[in-house]
């Protein structure tokens, strides 16, 4: 029988009360002692493995491991006695034994979870000099590497992989001090199952997994005086990148972004939210074809590269339902490389698009023989938001403090609904605002539609246009996704628009962002919620709200697209996404 | 009877389906890849595969647990399967000589077959045959208190079929 009424425990000879039914470490954490702790994430499942979060208990022989252990009437825990402080500094010292001693070449210097434990923990001296694994890097996918020297088996990487993306590319092999993280059969992760959504990278404490760098390949061309560098970057990023400078989360600077890529180099500065309305436009049609009679209901969201990564292994029977705009970045890579290649007079082969975005998918996706334009790259280089903070601070730019800029026209100018494409139930939202006035030739009045904001897994709404309801649902985060679709395939009727975005909170939560620092935690809700916001606050400040209204997205259908799912639209815009069998996929386990 | 690869693959389904009914099949993993194993002399690739599709558990899991333990092979294993109790007890009596001999015998490491196809090496934790010690089993076959010569008889034994 639960117990109701608070319990009297006693931490550190001190009395409280706490809520029945809590772990030591939550009853610990309310109160404001923070017990030292590895594999532990809010979000996933408890492990227990690496034993940092020990604690003492009177009348227990051994230490217990605060983040698995539950609090009890009377309990009397101790979180930082000698012997405590002692063990626990064997224990993170036996962990570091056997991993490498290269911190200051590592990726994560200076951001690594494991160098702040080790310091906090005060180890000065490497005690044990015992053999250490050595294993090749698994280099073989554009957007994720994988290097086994680094982990620690913490698992957290296993867990987000099967608990939330439930893609379960990940798990452990082998057993002892062979045991390695690593997809079925050692499957290089380019012909795995992995969706690159890049969470891994993101829950890991060390540097066991990290993104293909692009940096020091894209600083060699900036350098090159003959090609015309041009930059997109994505809504999300700028409501991010404040994070690597030391700026509390939620602060948007697309101001000092577009003029520190300026500094880097770049000849254009461009603007992801563009191309987001440009998609807009072309999906809001897609959508009223579509419920006039062409093409297969519910129409799904394209925007995320791992969710299409994942829908081409999983669901292909899915795949006529897939809407067939490209992605608002390789939109605006395919207009970089024509239409504005045309404005300048020059060769497409002379222009480097670059992207800057806060997913590691998107080098994926920008690899893509289905995305080529005029049998090129639409996007030459994808960085992501936390390699653009390093070469912003290797450039020695001061993004913090650096006068904003506009970005460049034509391809620069959005709306709020461009800009809340970073978030999840943002597409929709854009989507609805665009598509209502499209098909009833009046203005959605009431276009903040709050149901469709926030973190719930799955989010529901519906429009009622020419009297006639539309339903829409929302998932984010792989999970989430599956969850839509296996409703999609129960009740087909169910919903006439789905939109999925990859990675928990969409492109705010992405795969490339930055990594947590030292008091927060990796996919914090209360991080994801700022970063939202400063999404929506952008879209809030905007005279133009919606993404037909946008002057320069009608010069260009003007110019040069002529319409919407038009002859040079289709051919620019649009692709089509193919079924994919890799090795183990036959396992479409999802537990 | 000898069984064609669809054969196998028919038994492992209805082996599978056999307690799909059960309240959590996912537990009978090990017994399915027993199953596999006896069937298939090793765990193919694709043969995991399978059985990830028809129990719904992650490739990767099933992956882990194959590997985890040192009975299942992940490779083809030669006729016969010498495995070598290296645990404790027959350490100390002696199975550290007894390998050393096997593999200058037969030439391979552990872990390796012969290129006749005729033996797989590979070691053991502890068959639980310790008051045998050395012991060494030959395809699920014990033989204890050893010496190298009598390994190396056992071998040769087998050998002339």
């Amino acid at each position: 029988m639960e117990q109701k009424s608070p319990l009297t425990i006693f931490i550190n000879n001190k009395e409280y009360k706490v809520k029945p039914g809590q772990t030591i470490m939550q009853a610990a954490d309310n109160l404001g002692f923070k017990i030292p702790r590895l594999c532990y994430h809010p979000k996933l499942s408890i492990e227990g493995a690496c034993r940092v979060c020990i604690v003492q208990v009177e009348g227990m022989k051994t230490y217990v491991a605060s983040c698995a252990y539950p609090v009890s009437e009377g309990m009397r825990i101790h979180t930082n006695t000698a012997e405590l402080r002692r063990a626990r500094r064997d224990i993170v010292e036996l962990i570091l034994d056997n991993h490498p001693t290269d911190c200051h070449v590592c990726e994560r210097d200076g951001n690594c979870e494991l160098q702040r434990l080790t310091y906090a923990m005060g180890i000065r001296h490497r005690h044990f000099e015992g053999e250490r694994k050595h294993y090749n890097k698994d280099l073989s996918s554009p957007s994720v590497i994988r290097d086994p020297d680094k982990c620690i088996l913490c698992g957290r990487c296993v867990r987000i992989c099967s608990e939330v993306q439930k893609v379960n590319t990940l798990g452990f092999a082998h057993r002892g001090f062979k045991t390695v993280v690593m997809p079925a059969f050692n499957t290089p992760f380019a012909e795995s199952i992995c969706s690159t959504c890049g969470q891994c990278i993101n829950v890991c404490p060390t540097a066991s997994f990290v993104e293909q760098n692009y940096t020091q390949d894209l600083f060699e061309k900036l350098d090159d005086p003959n090609i015309i560098k041009v930059a997109q970057i994505a809504p999300s990023v700028r409501a991010a990148i404040g994070e690597a400078f030391g700026l509390p989360p939620g602060r948007a600077m697309h101001g000092e972004l577009a003029a520190s890529l300026r500094k880097l180099g770049f000849d254009y500065v461009f603007d992801t939210q563009f191309s987001a309305d440009l998609t807009i436009m072309e999906e809001a049609s897609e959508l009223l074809e579509r419920i006039g009679g062409k093409g297969s209901l519910p129409m799904i969201t394209s925007c995320s590269s791992a969710w299409m990564k994942y829908v081409e292994h999983f669901n292909p029977e899915f795949l006529p339902n897939i809407s067939t705009c490209k992605s608002p970045m390789s939109m605006m890579g395919a207009l970089v490389k024509t239409y504005f290649a045309q404005k300048l007079k020059r060769k497409p082969e002379e222009i480097l698009s670059v992207a800057v975005m806060c997913c590691t998918a998107k080098k994926h996706e920008a690899a893509r023989p289905e995305l080529m334009v005029e049998g090129m790259p639409a996007v030459d280089i994808v960085i992501t938001t936390r390699e653009l903070a390093w070469m912003i601070k290797s450039a020695g730019i001061d993004l913090v403090n650096i006068k904003v800029q506009d970005f460049d026209h034509p391809l620069g100018i959005s709306s709020g609904a461009g800009a809340i494409f970073g978030t999840t139930g943002g597409v929709m939202e854009a989507a609805l605002r665009t598509a209502y006035e499209l098909a009833t030739g009046e203005t959605l009045l009431d276009i903040e539609l709050e149901s469709l904001r926030g973190f719930a897994g799955i989010k529901e709404a519906t429009v009622t246009m020419e009297g006639k309801p539309i339903r829409v649902a929302v998932a984010h985060g792989l999970g989430n996704a599956q969850a839509v679709l296996e409703i999609a395939r129960k009740e087909p009727d169910r919903y006439q628009f789905i939109e999925i975005m990859g990675c928990p909170g969409g492109c705010i939560g992405g795969g490339g962002q930055p990594y947590a620092t030292a008091n927060s935690i990796p996919l914090d809700e209360a991080c994801l919620a700022k970063r939202a916001e400063a999404l929506y606050a952008i879209d809030r400040g905007k005279n133009i709200r919606r993404s037909h209204d946008n002057p320069d997205i009608q010069r260009l259908y003007r110019e040069f697209l002529g319409r919407p799912l038009g002859t040079l639209s289709h051919k620019l815009l649009h692709t089509h996404y193919q079924a994919k069998e890799p090795r183990g996929i036959i396992a479409r386990g999802r537990k | 009877m000898i069984m064609t690869a669809e054969d196998k693959y028919k038994t492992l389904e209805e082996y599978i389906s056999s307690f799909k009914n059960d309240l959590h099949p996912e537990s009978r993993l090990i017994g399915v890849l027993h199953k596999a194993q006896e069937l298939f002399g090793f765990l193919p690739e694709e043969v995991m595969c399978k059985i990830a599709y028809l129990m719904d558990i992650p490739a990767a899991r099933i992956w882990g647990v194959a590997s985890f333990y040192h009975y299942f092979n992940l490779k083809p294993v030669g006729k016969h399967v010498i495995s070598l109790c290296l645990g404790t007890a027959c350490y100390v009596k002696g199975a550290g000589m007894i390998l050393d001999r096997i593999r200058e015998h037969l030439n391979i490491s552990v872990g390796e077959t012969t290129t006749d196809g005729m033996f797989t090496l590979q070691e053991a934790r502890c068959l639980g045959a310790c008051g045998l010690a050395p012991v060494l089993m030959i395809d699920n076959k014990i033989h204890g208190k050893l010496t190298p010569e009598a390994a190396i008889e056992l071998i040769n034994g087998l050998k002339k079929g």
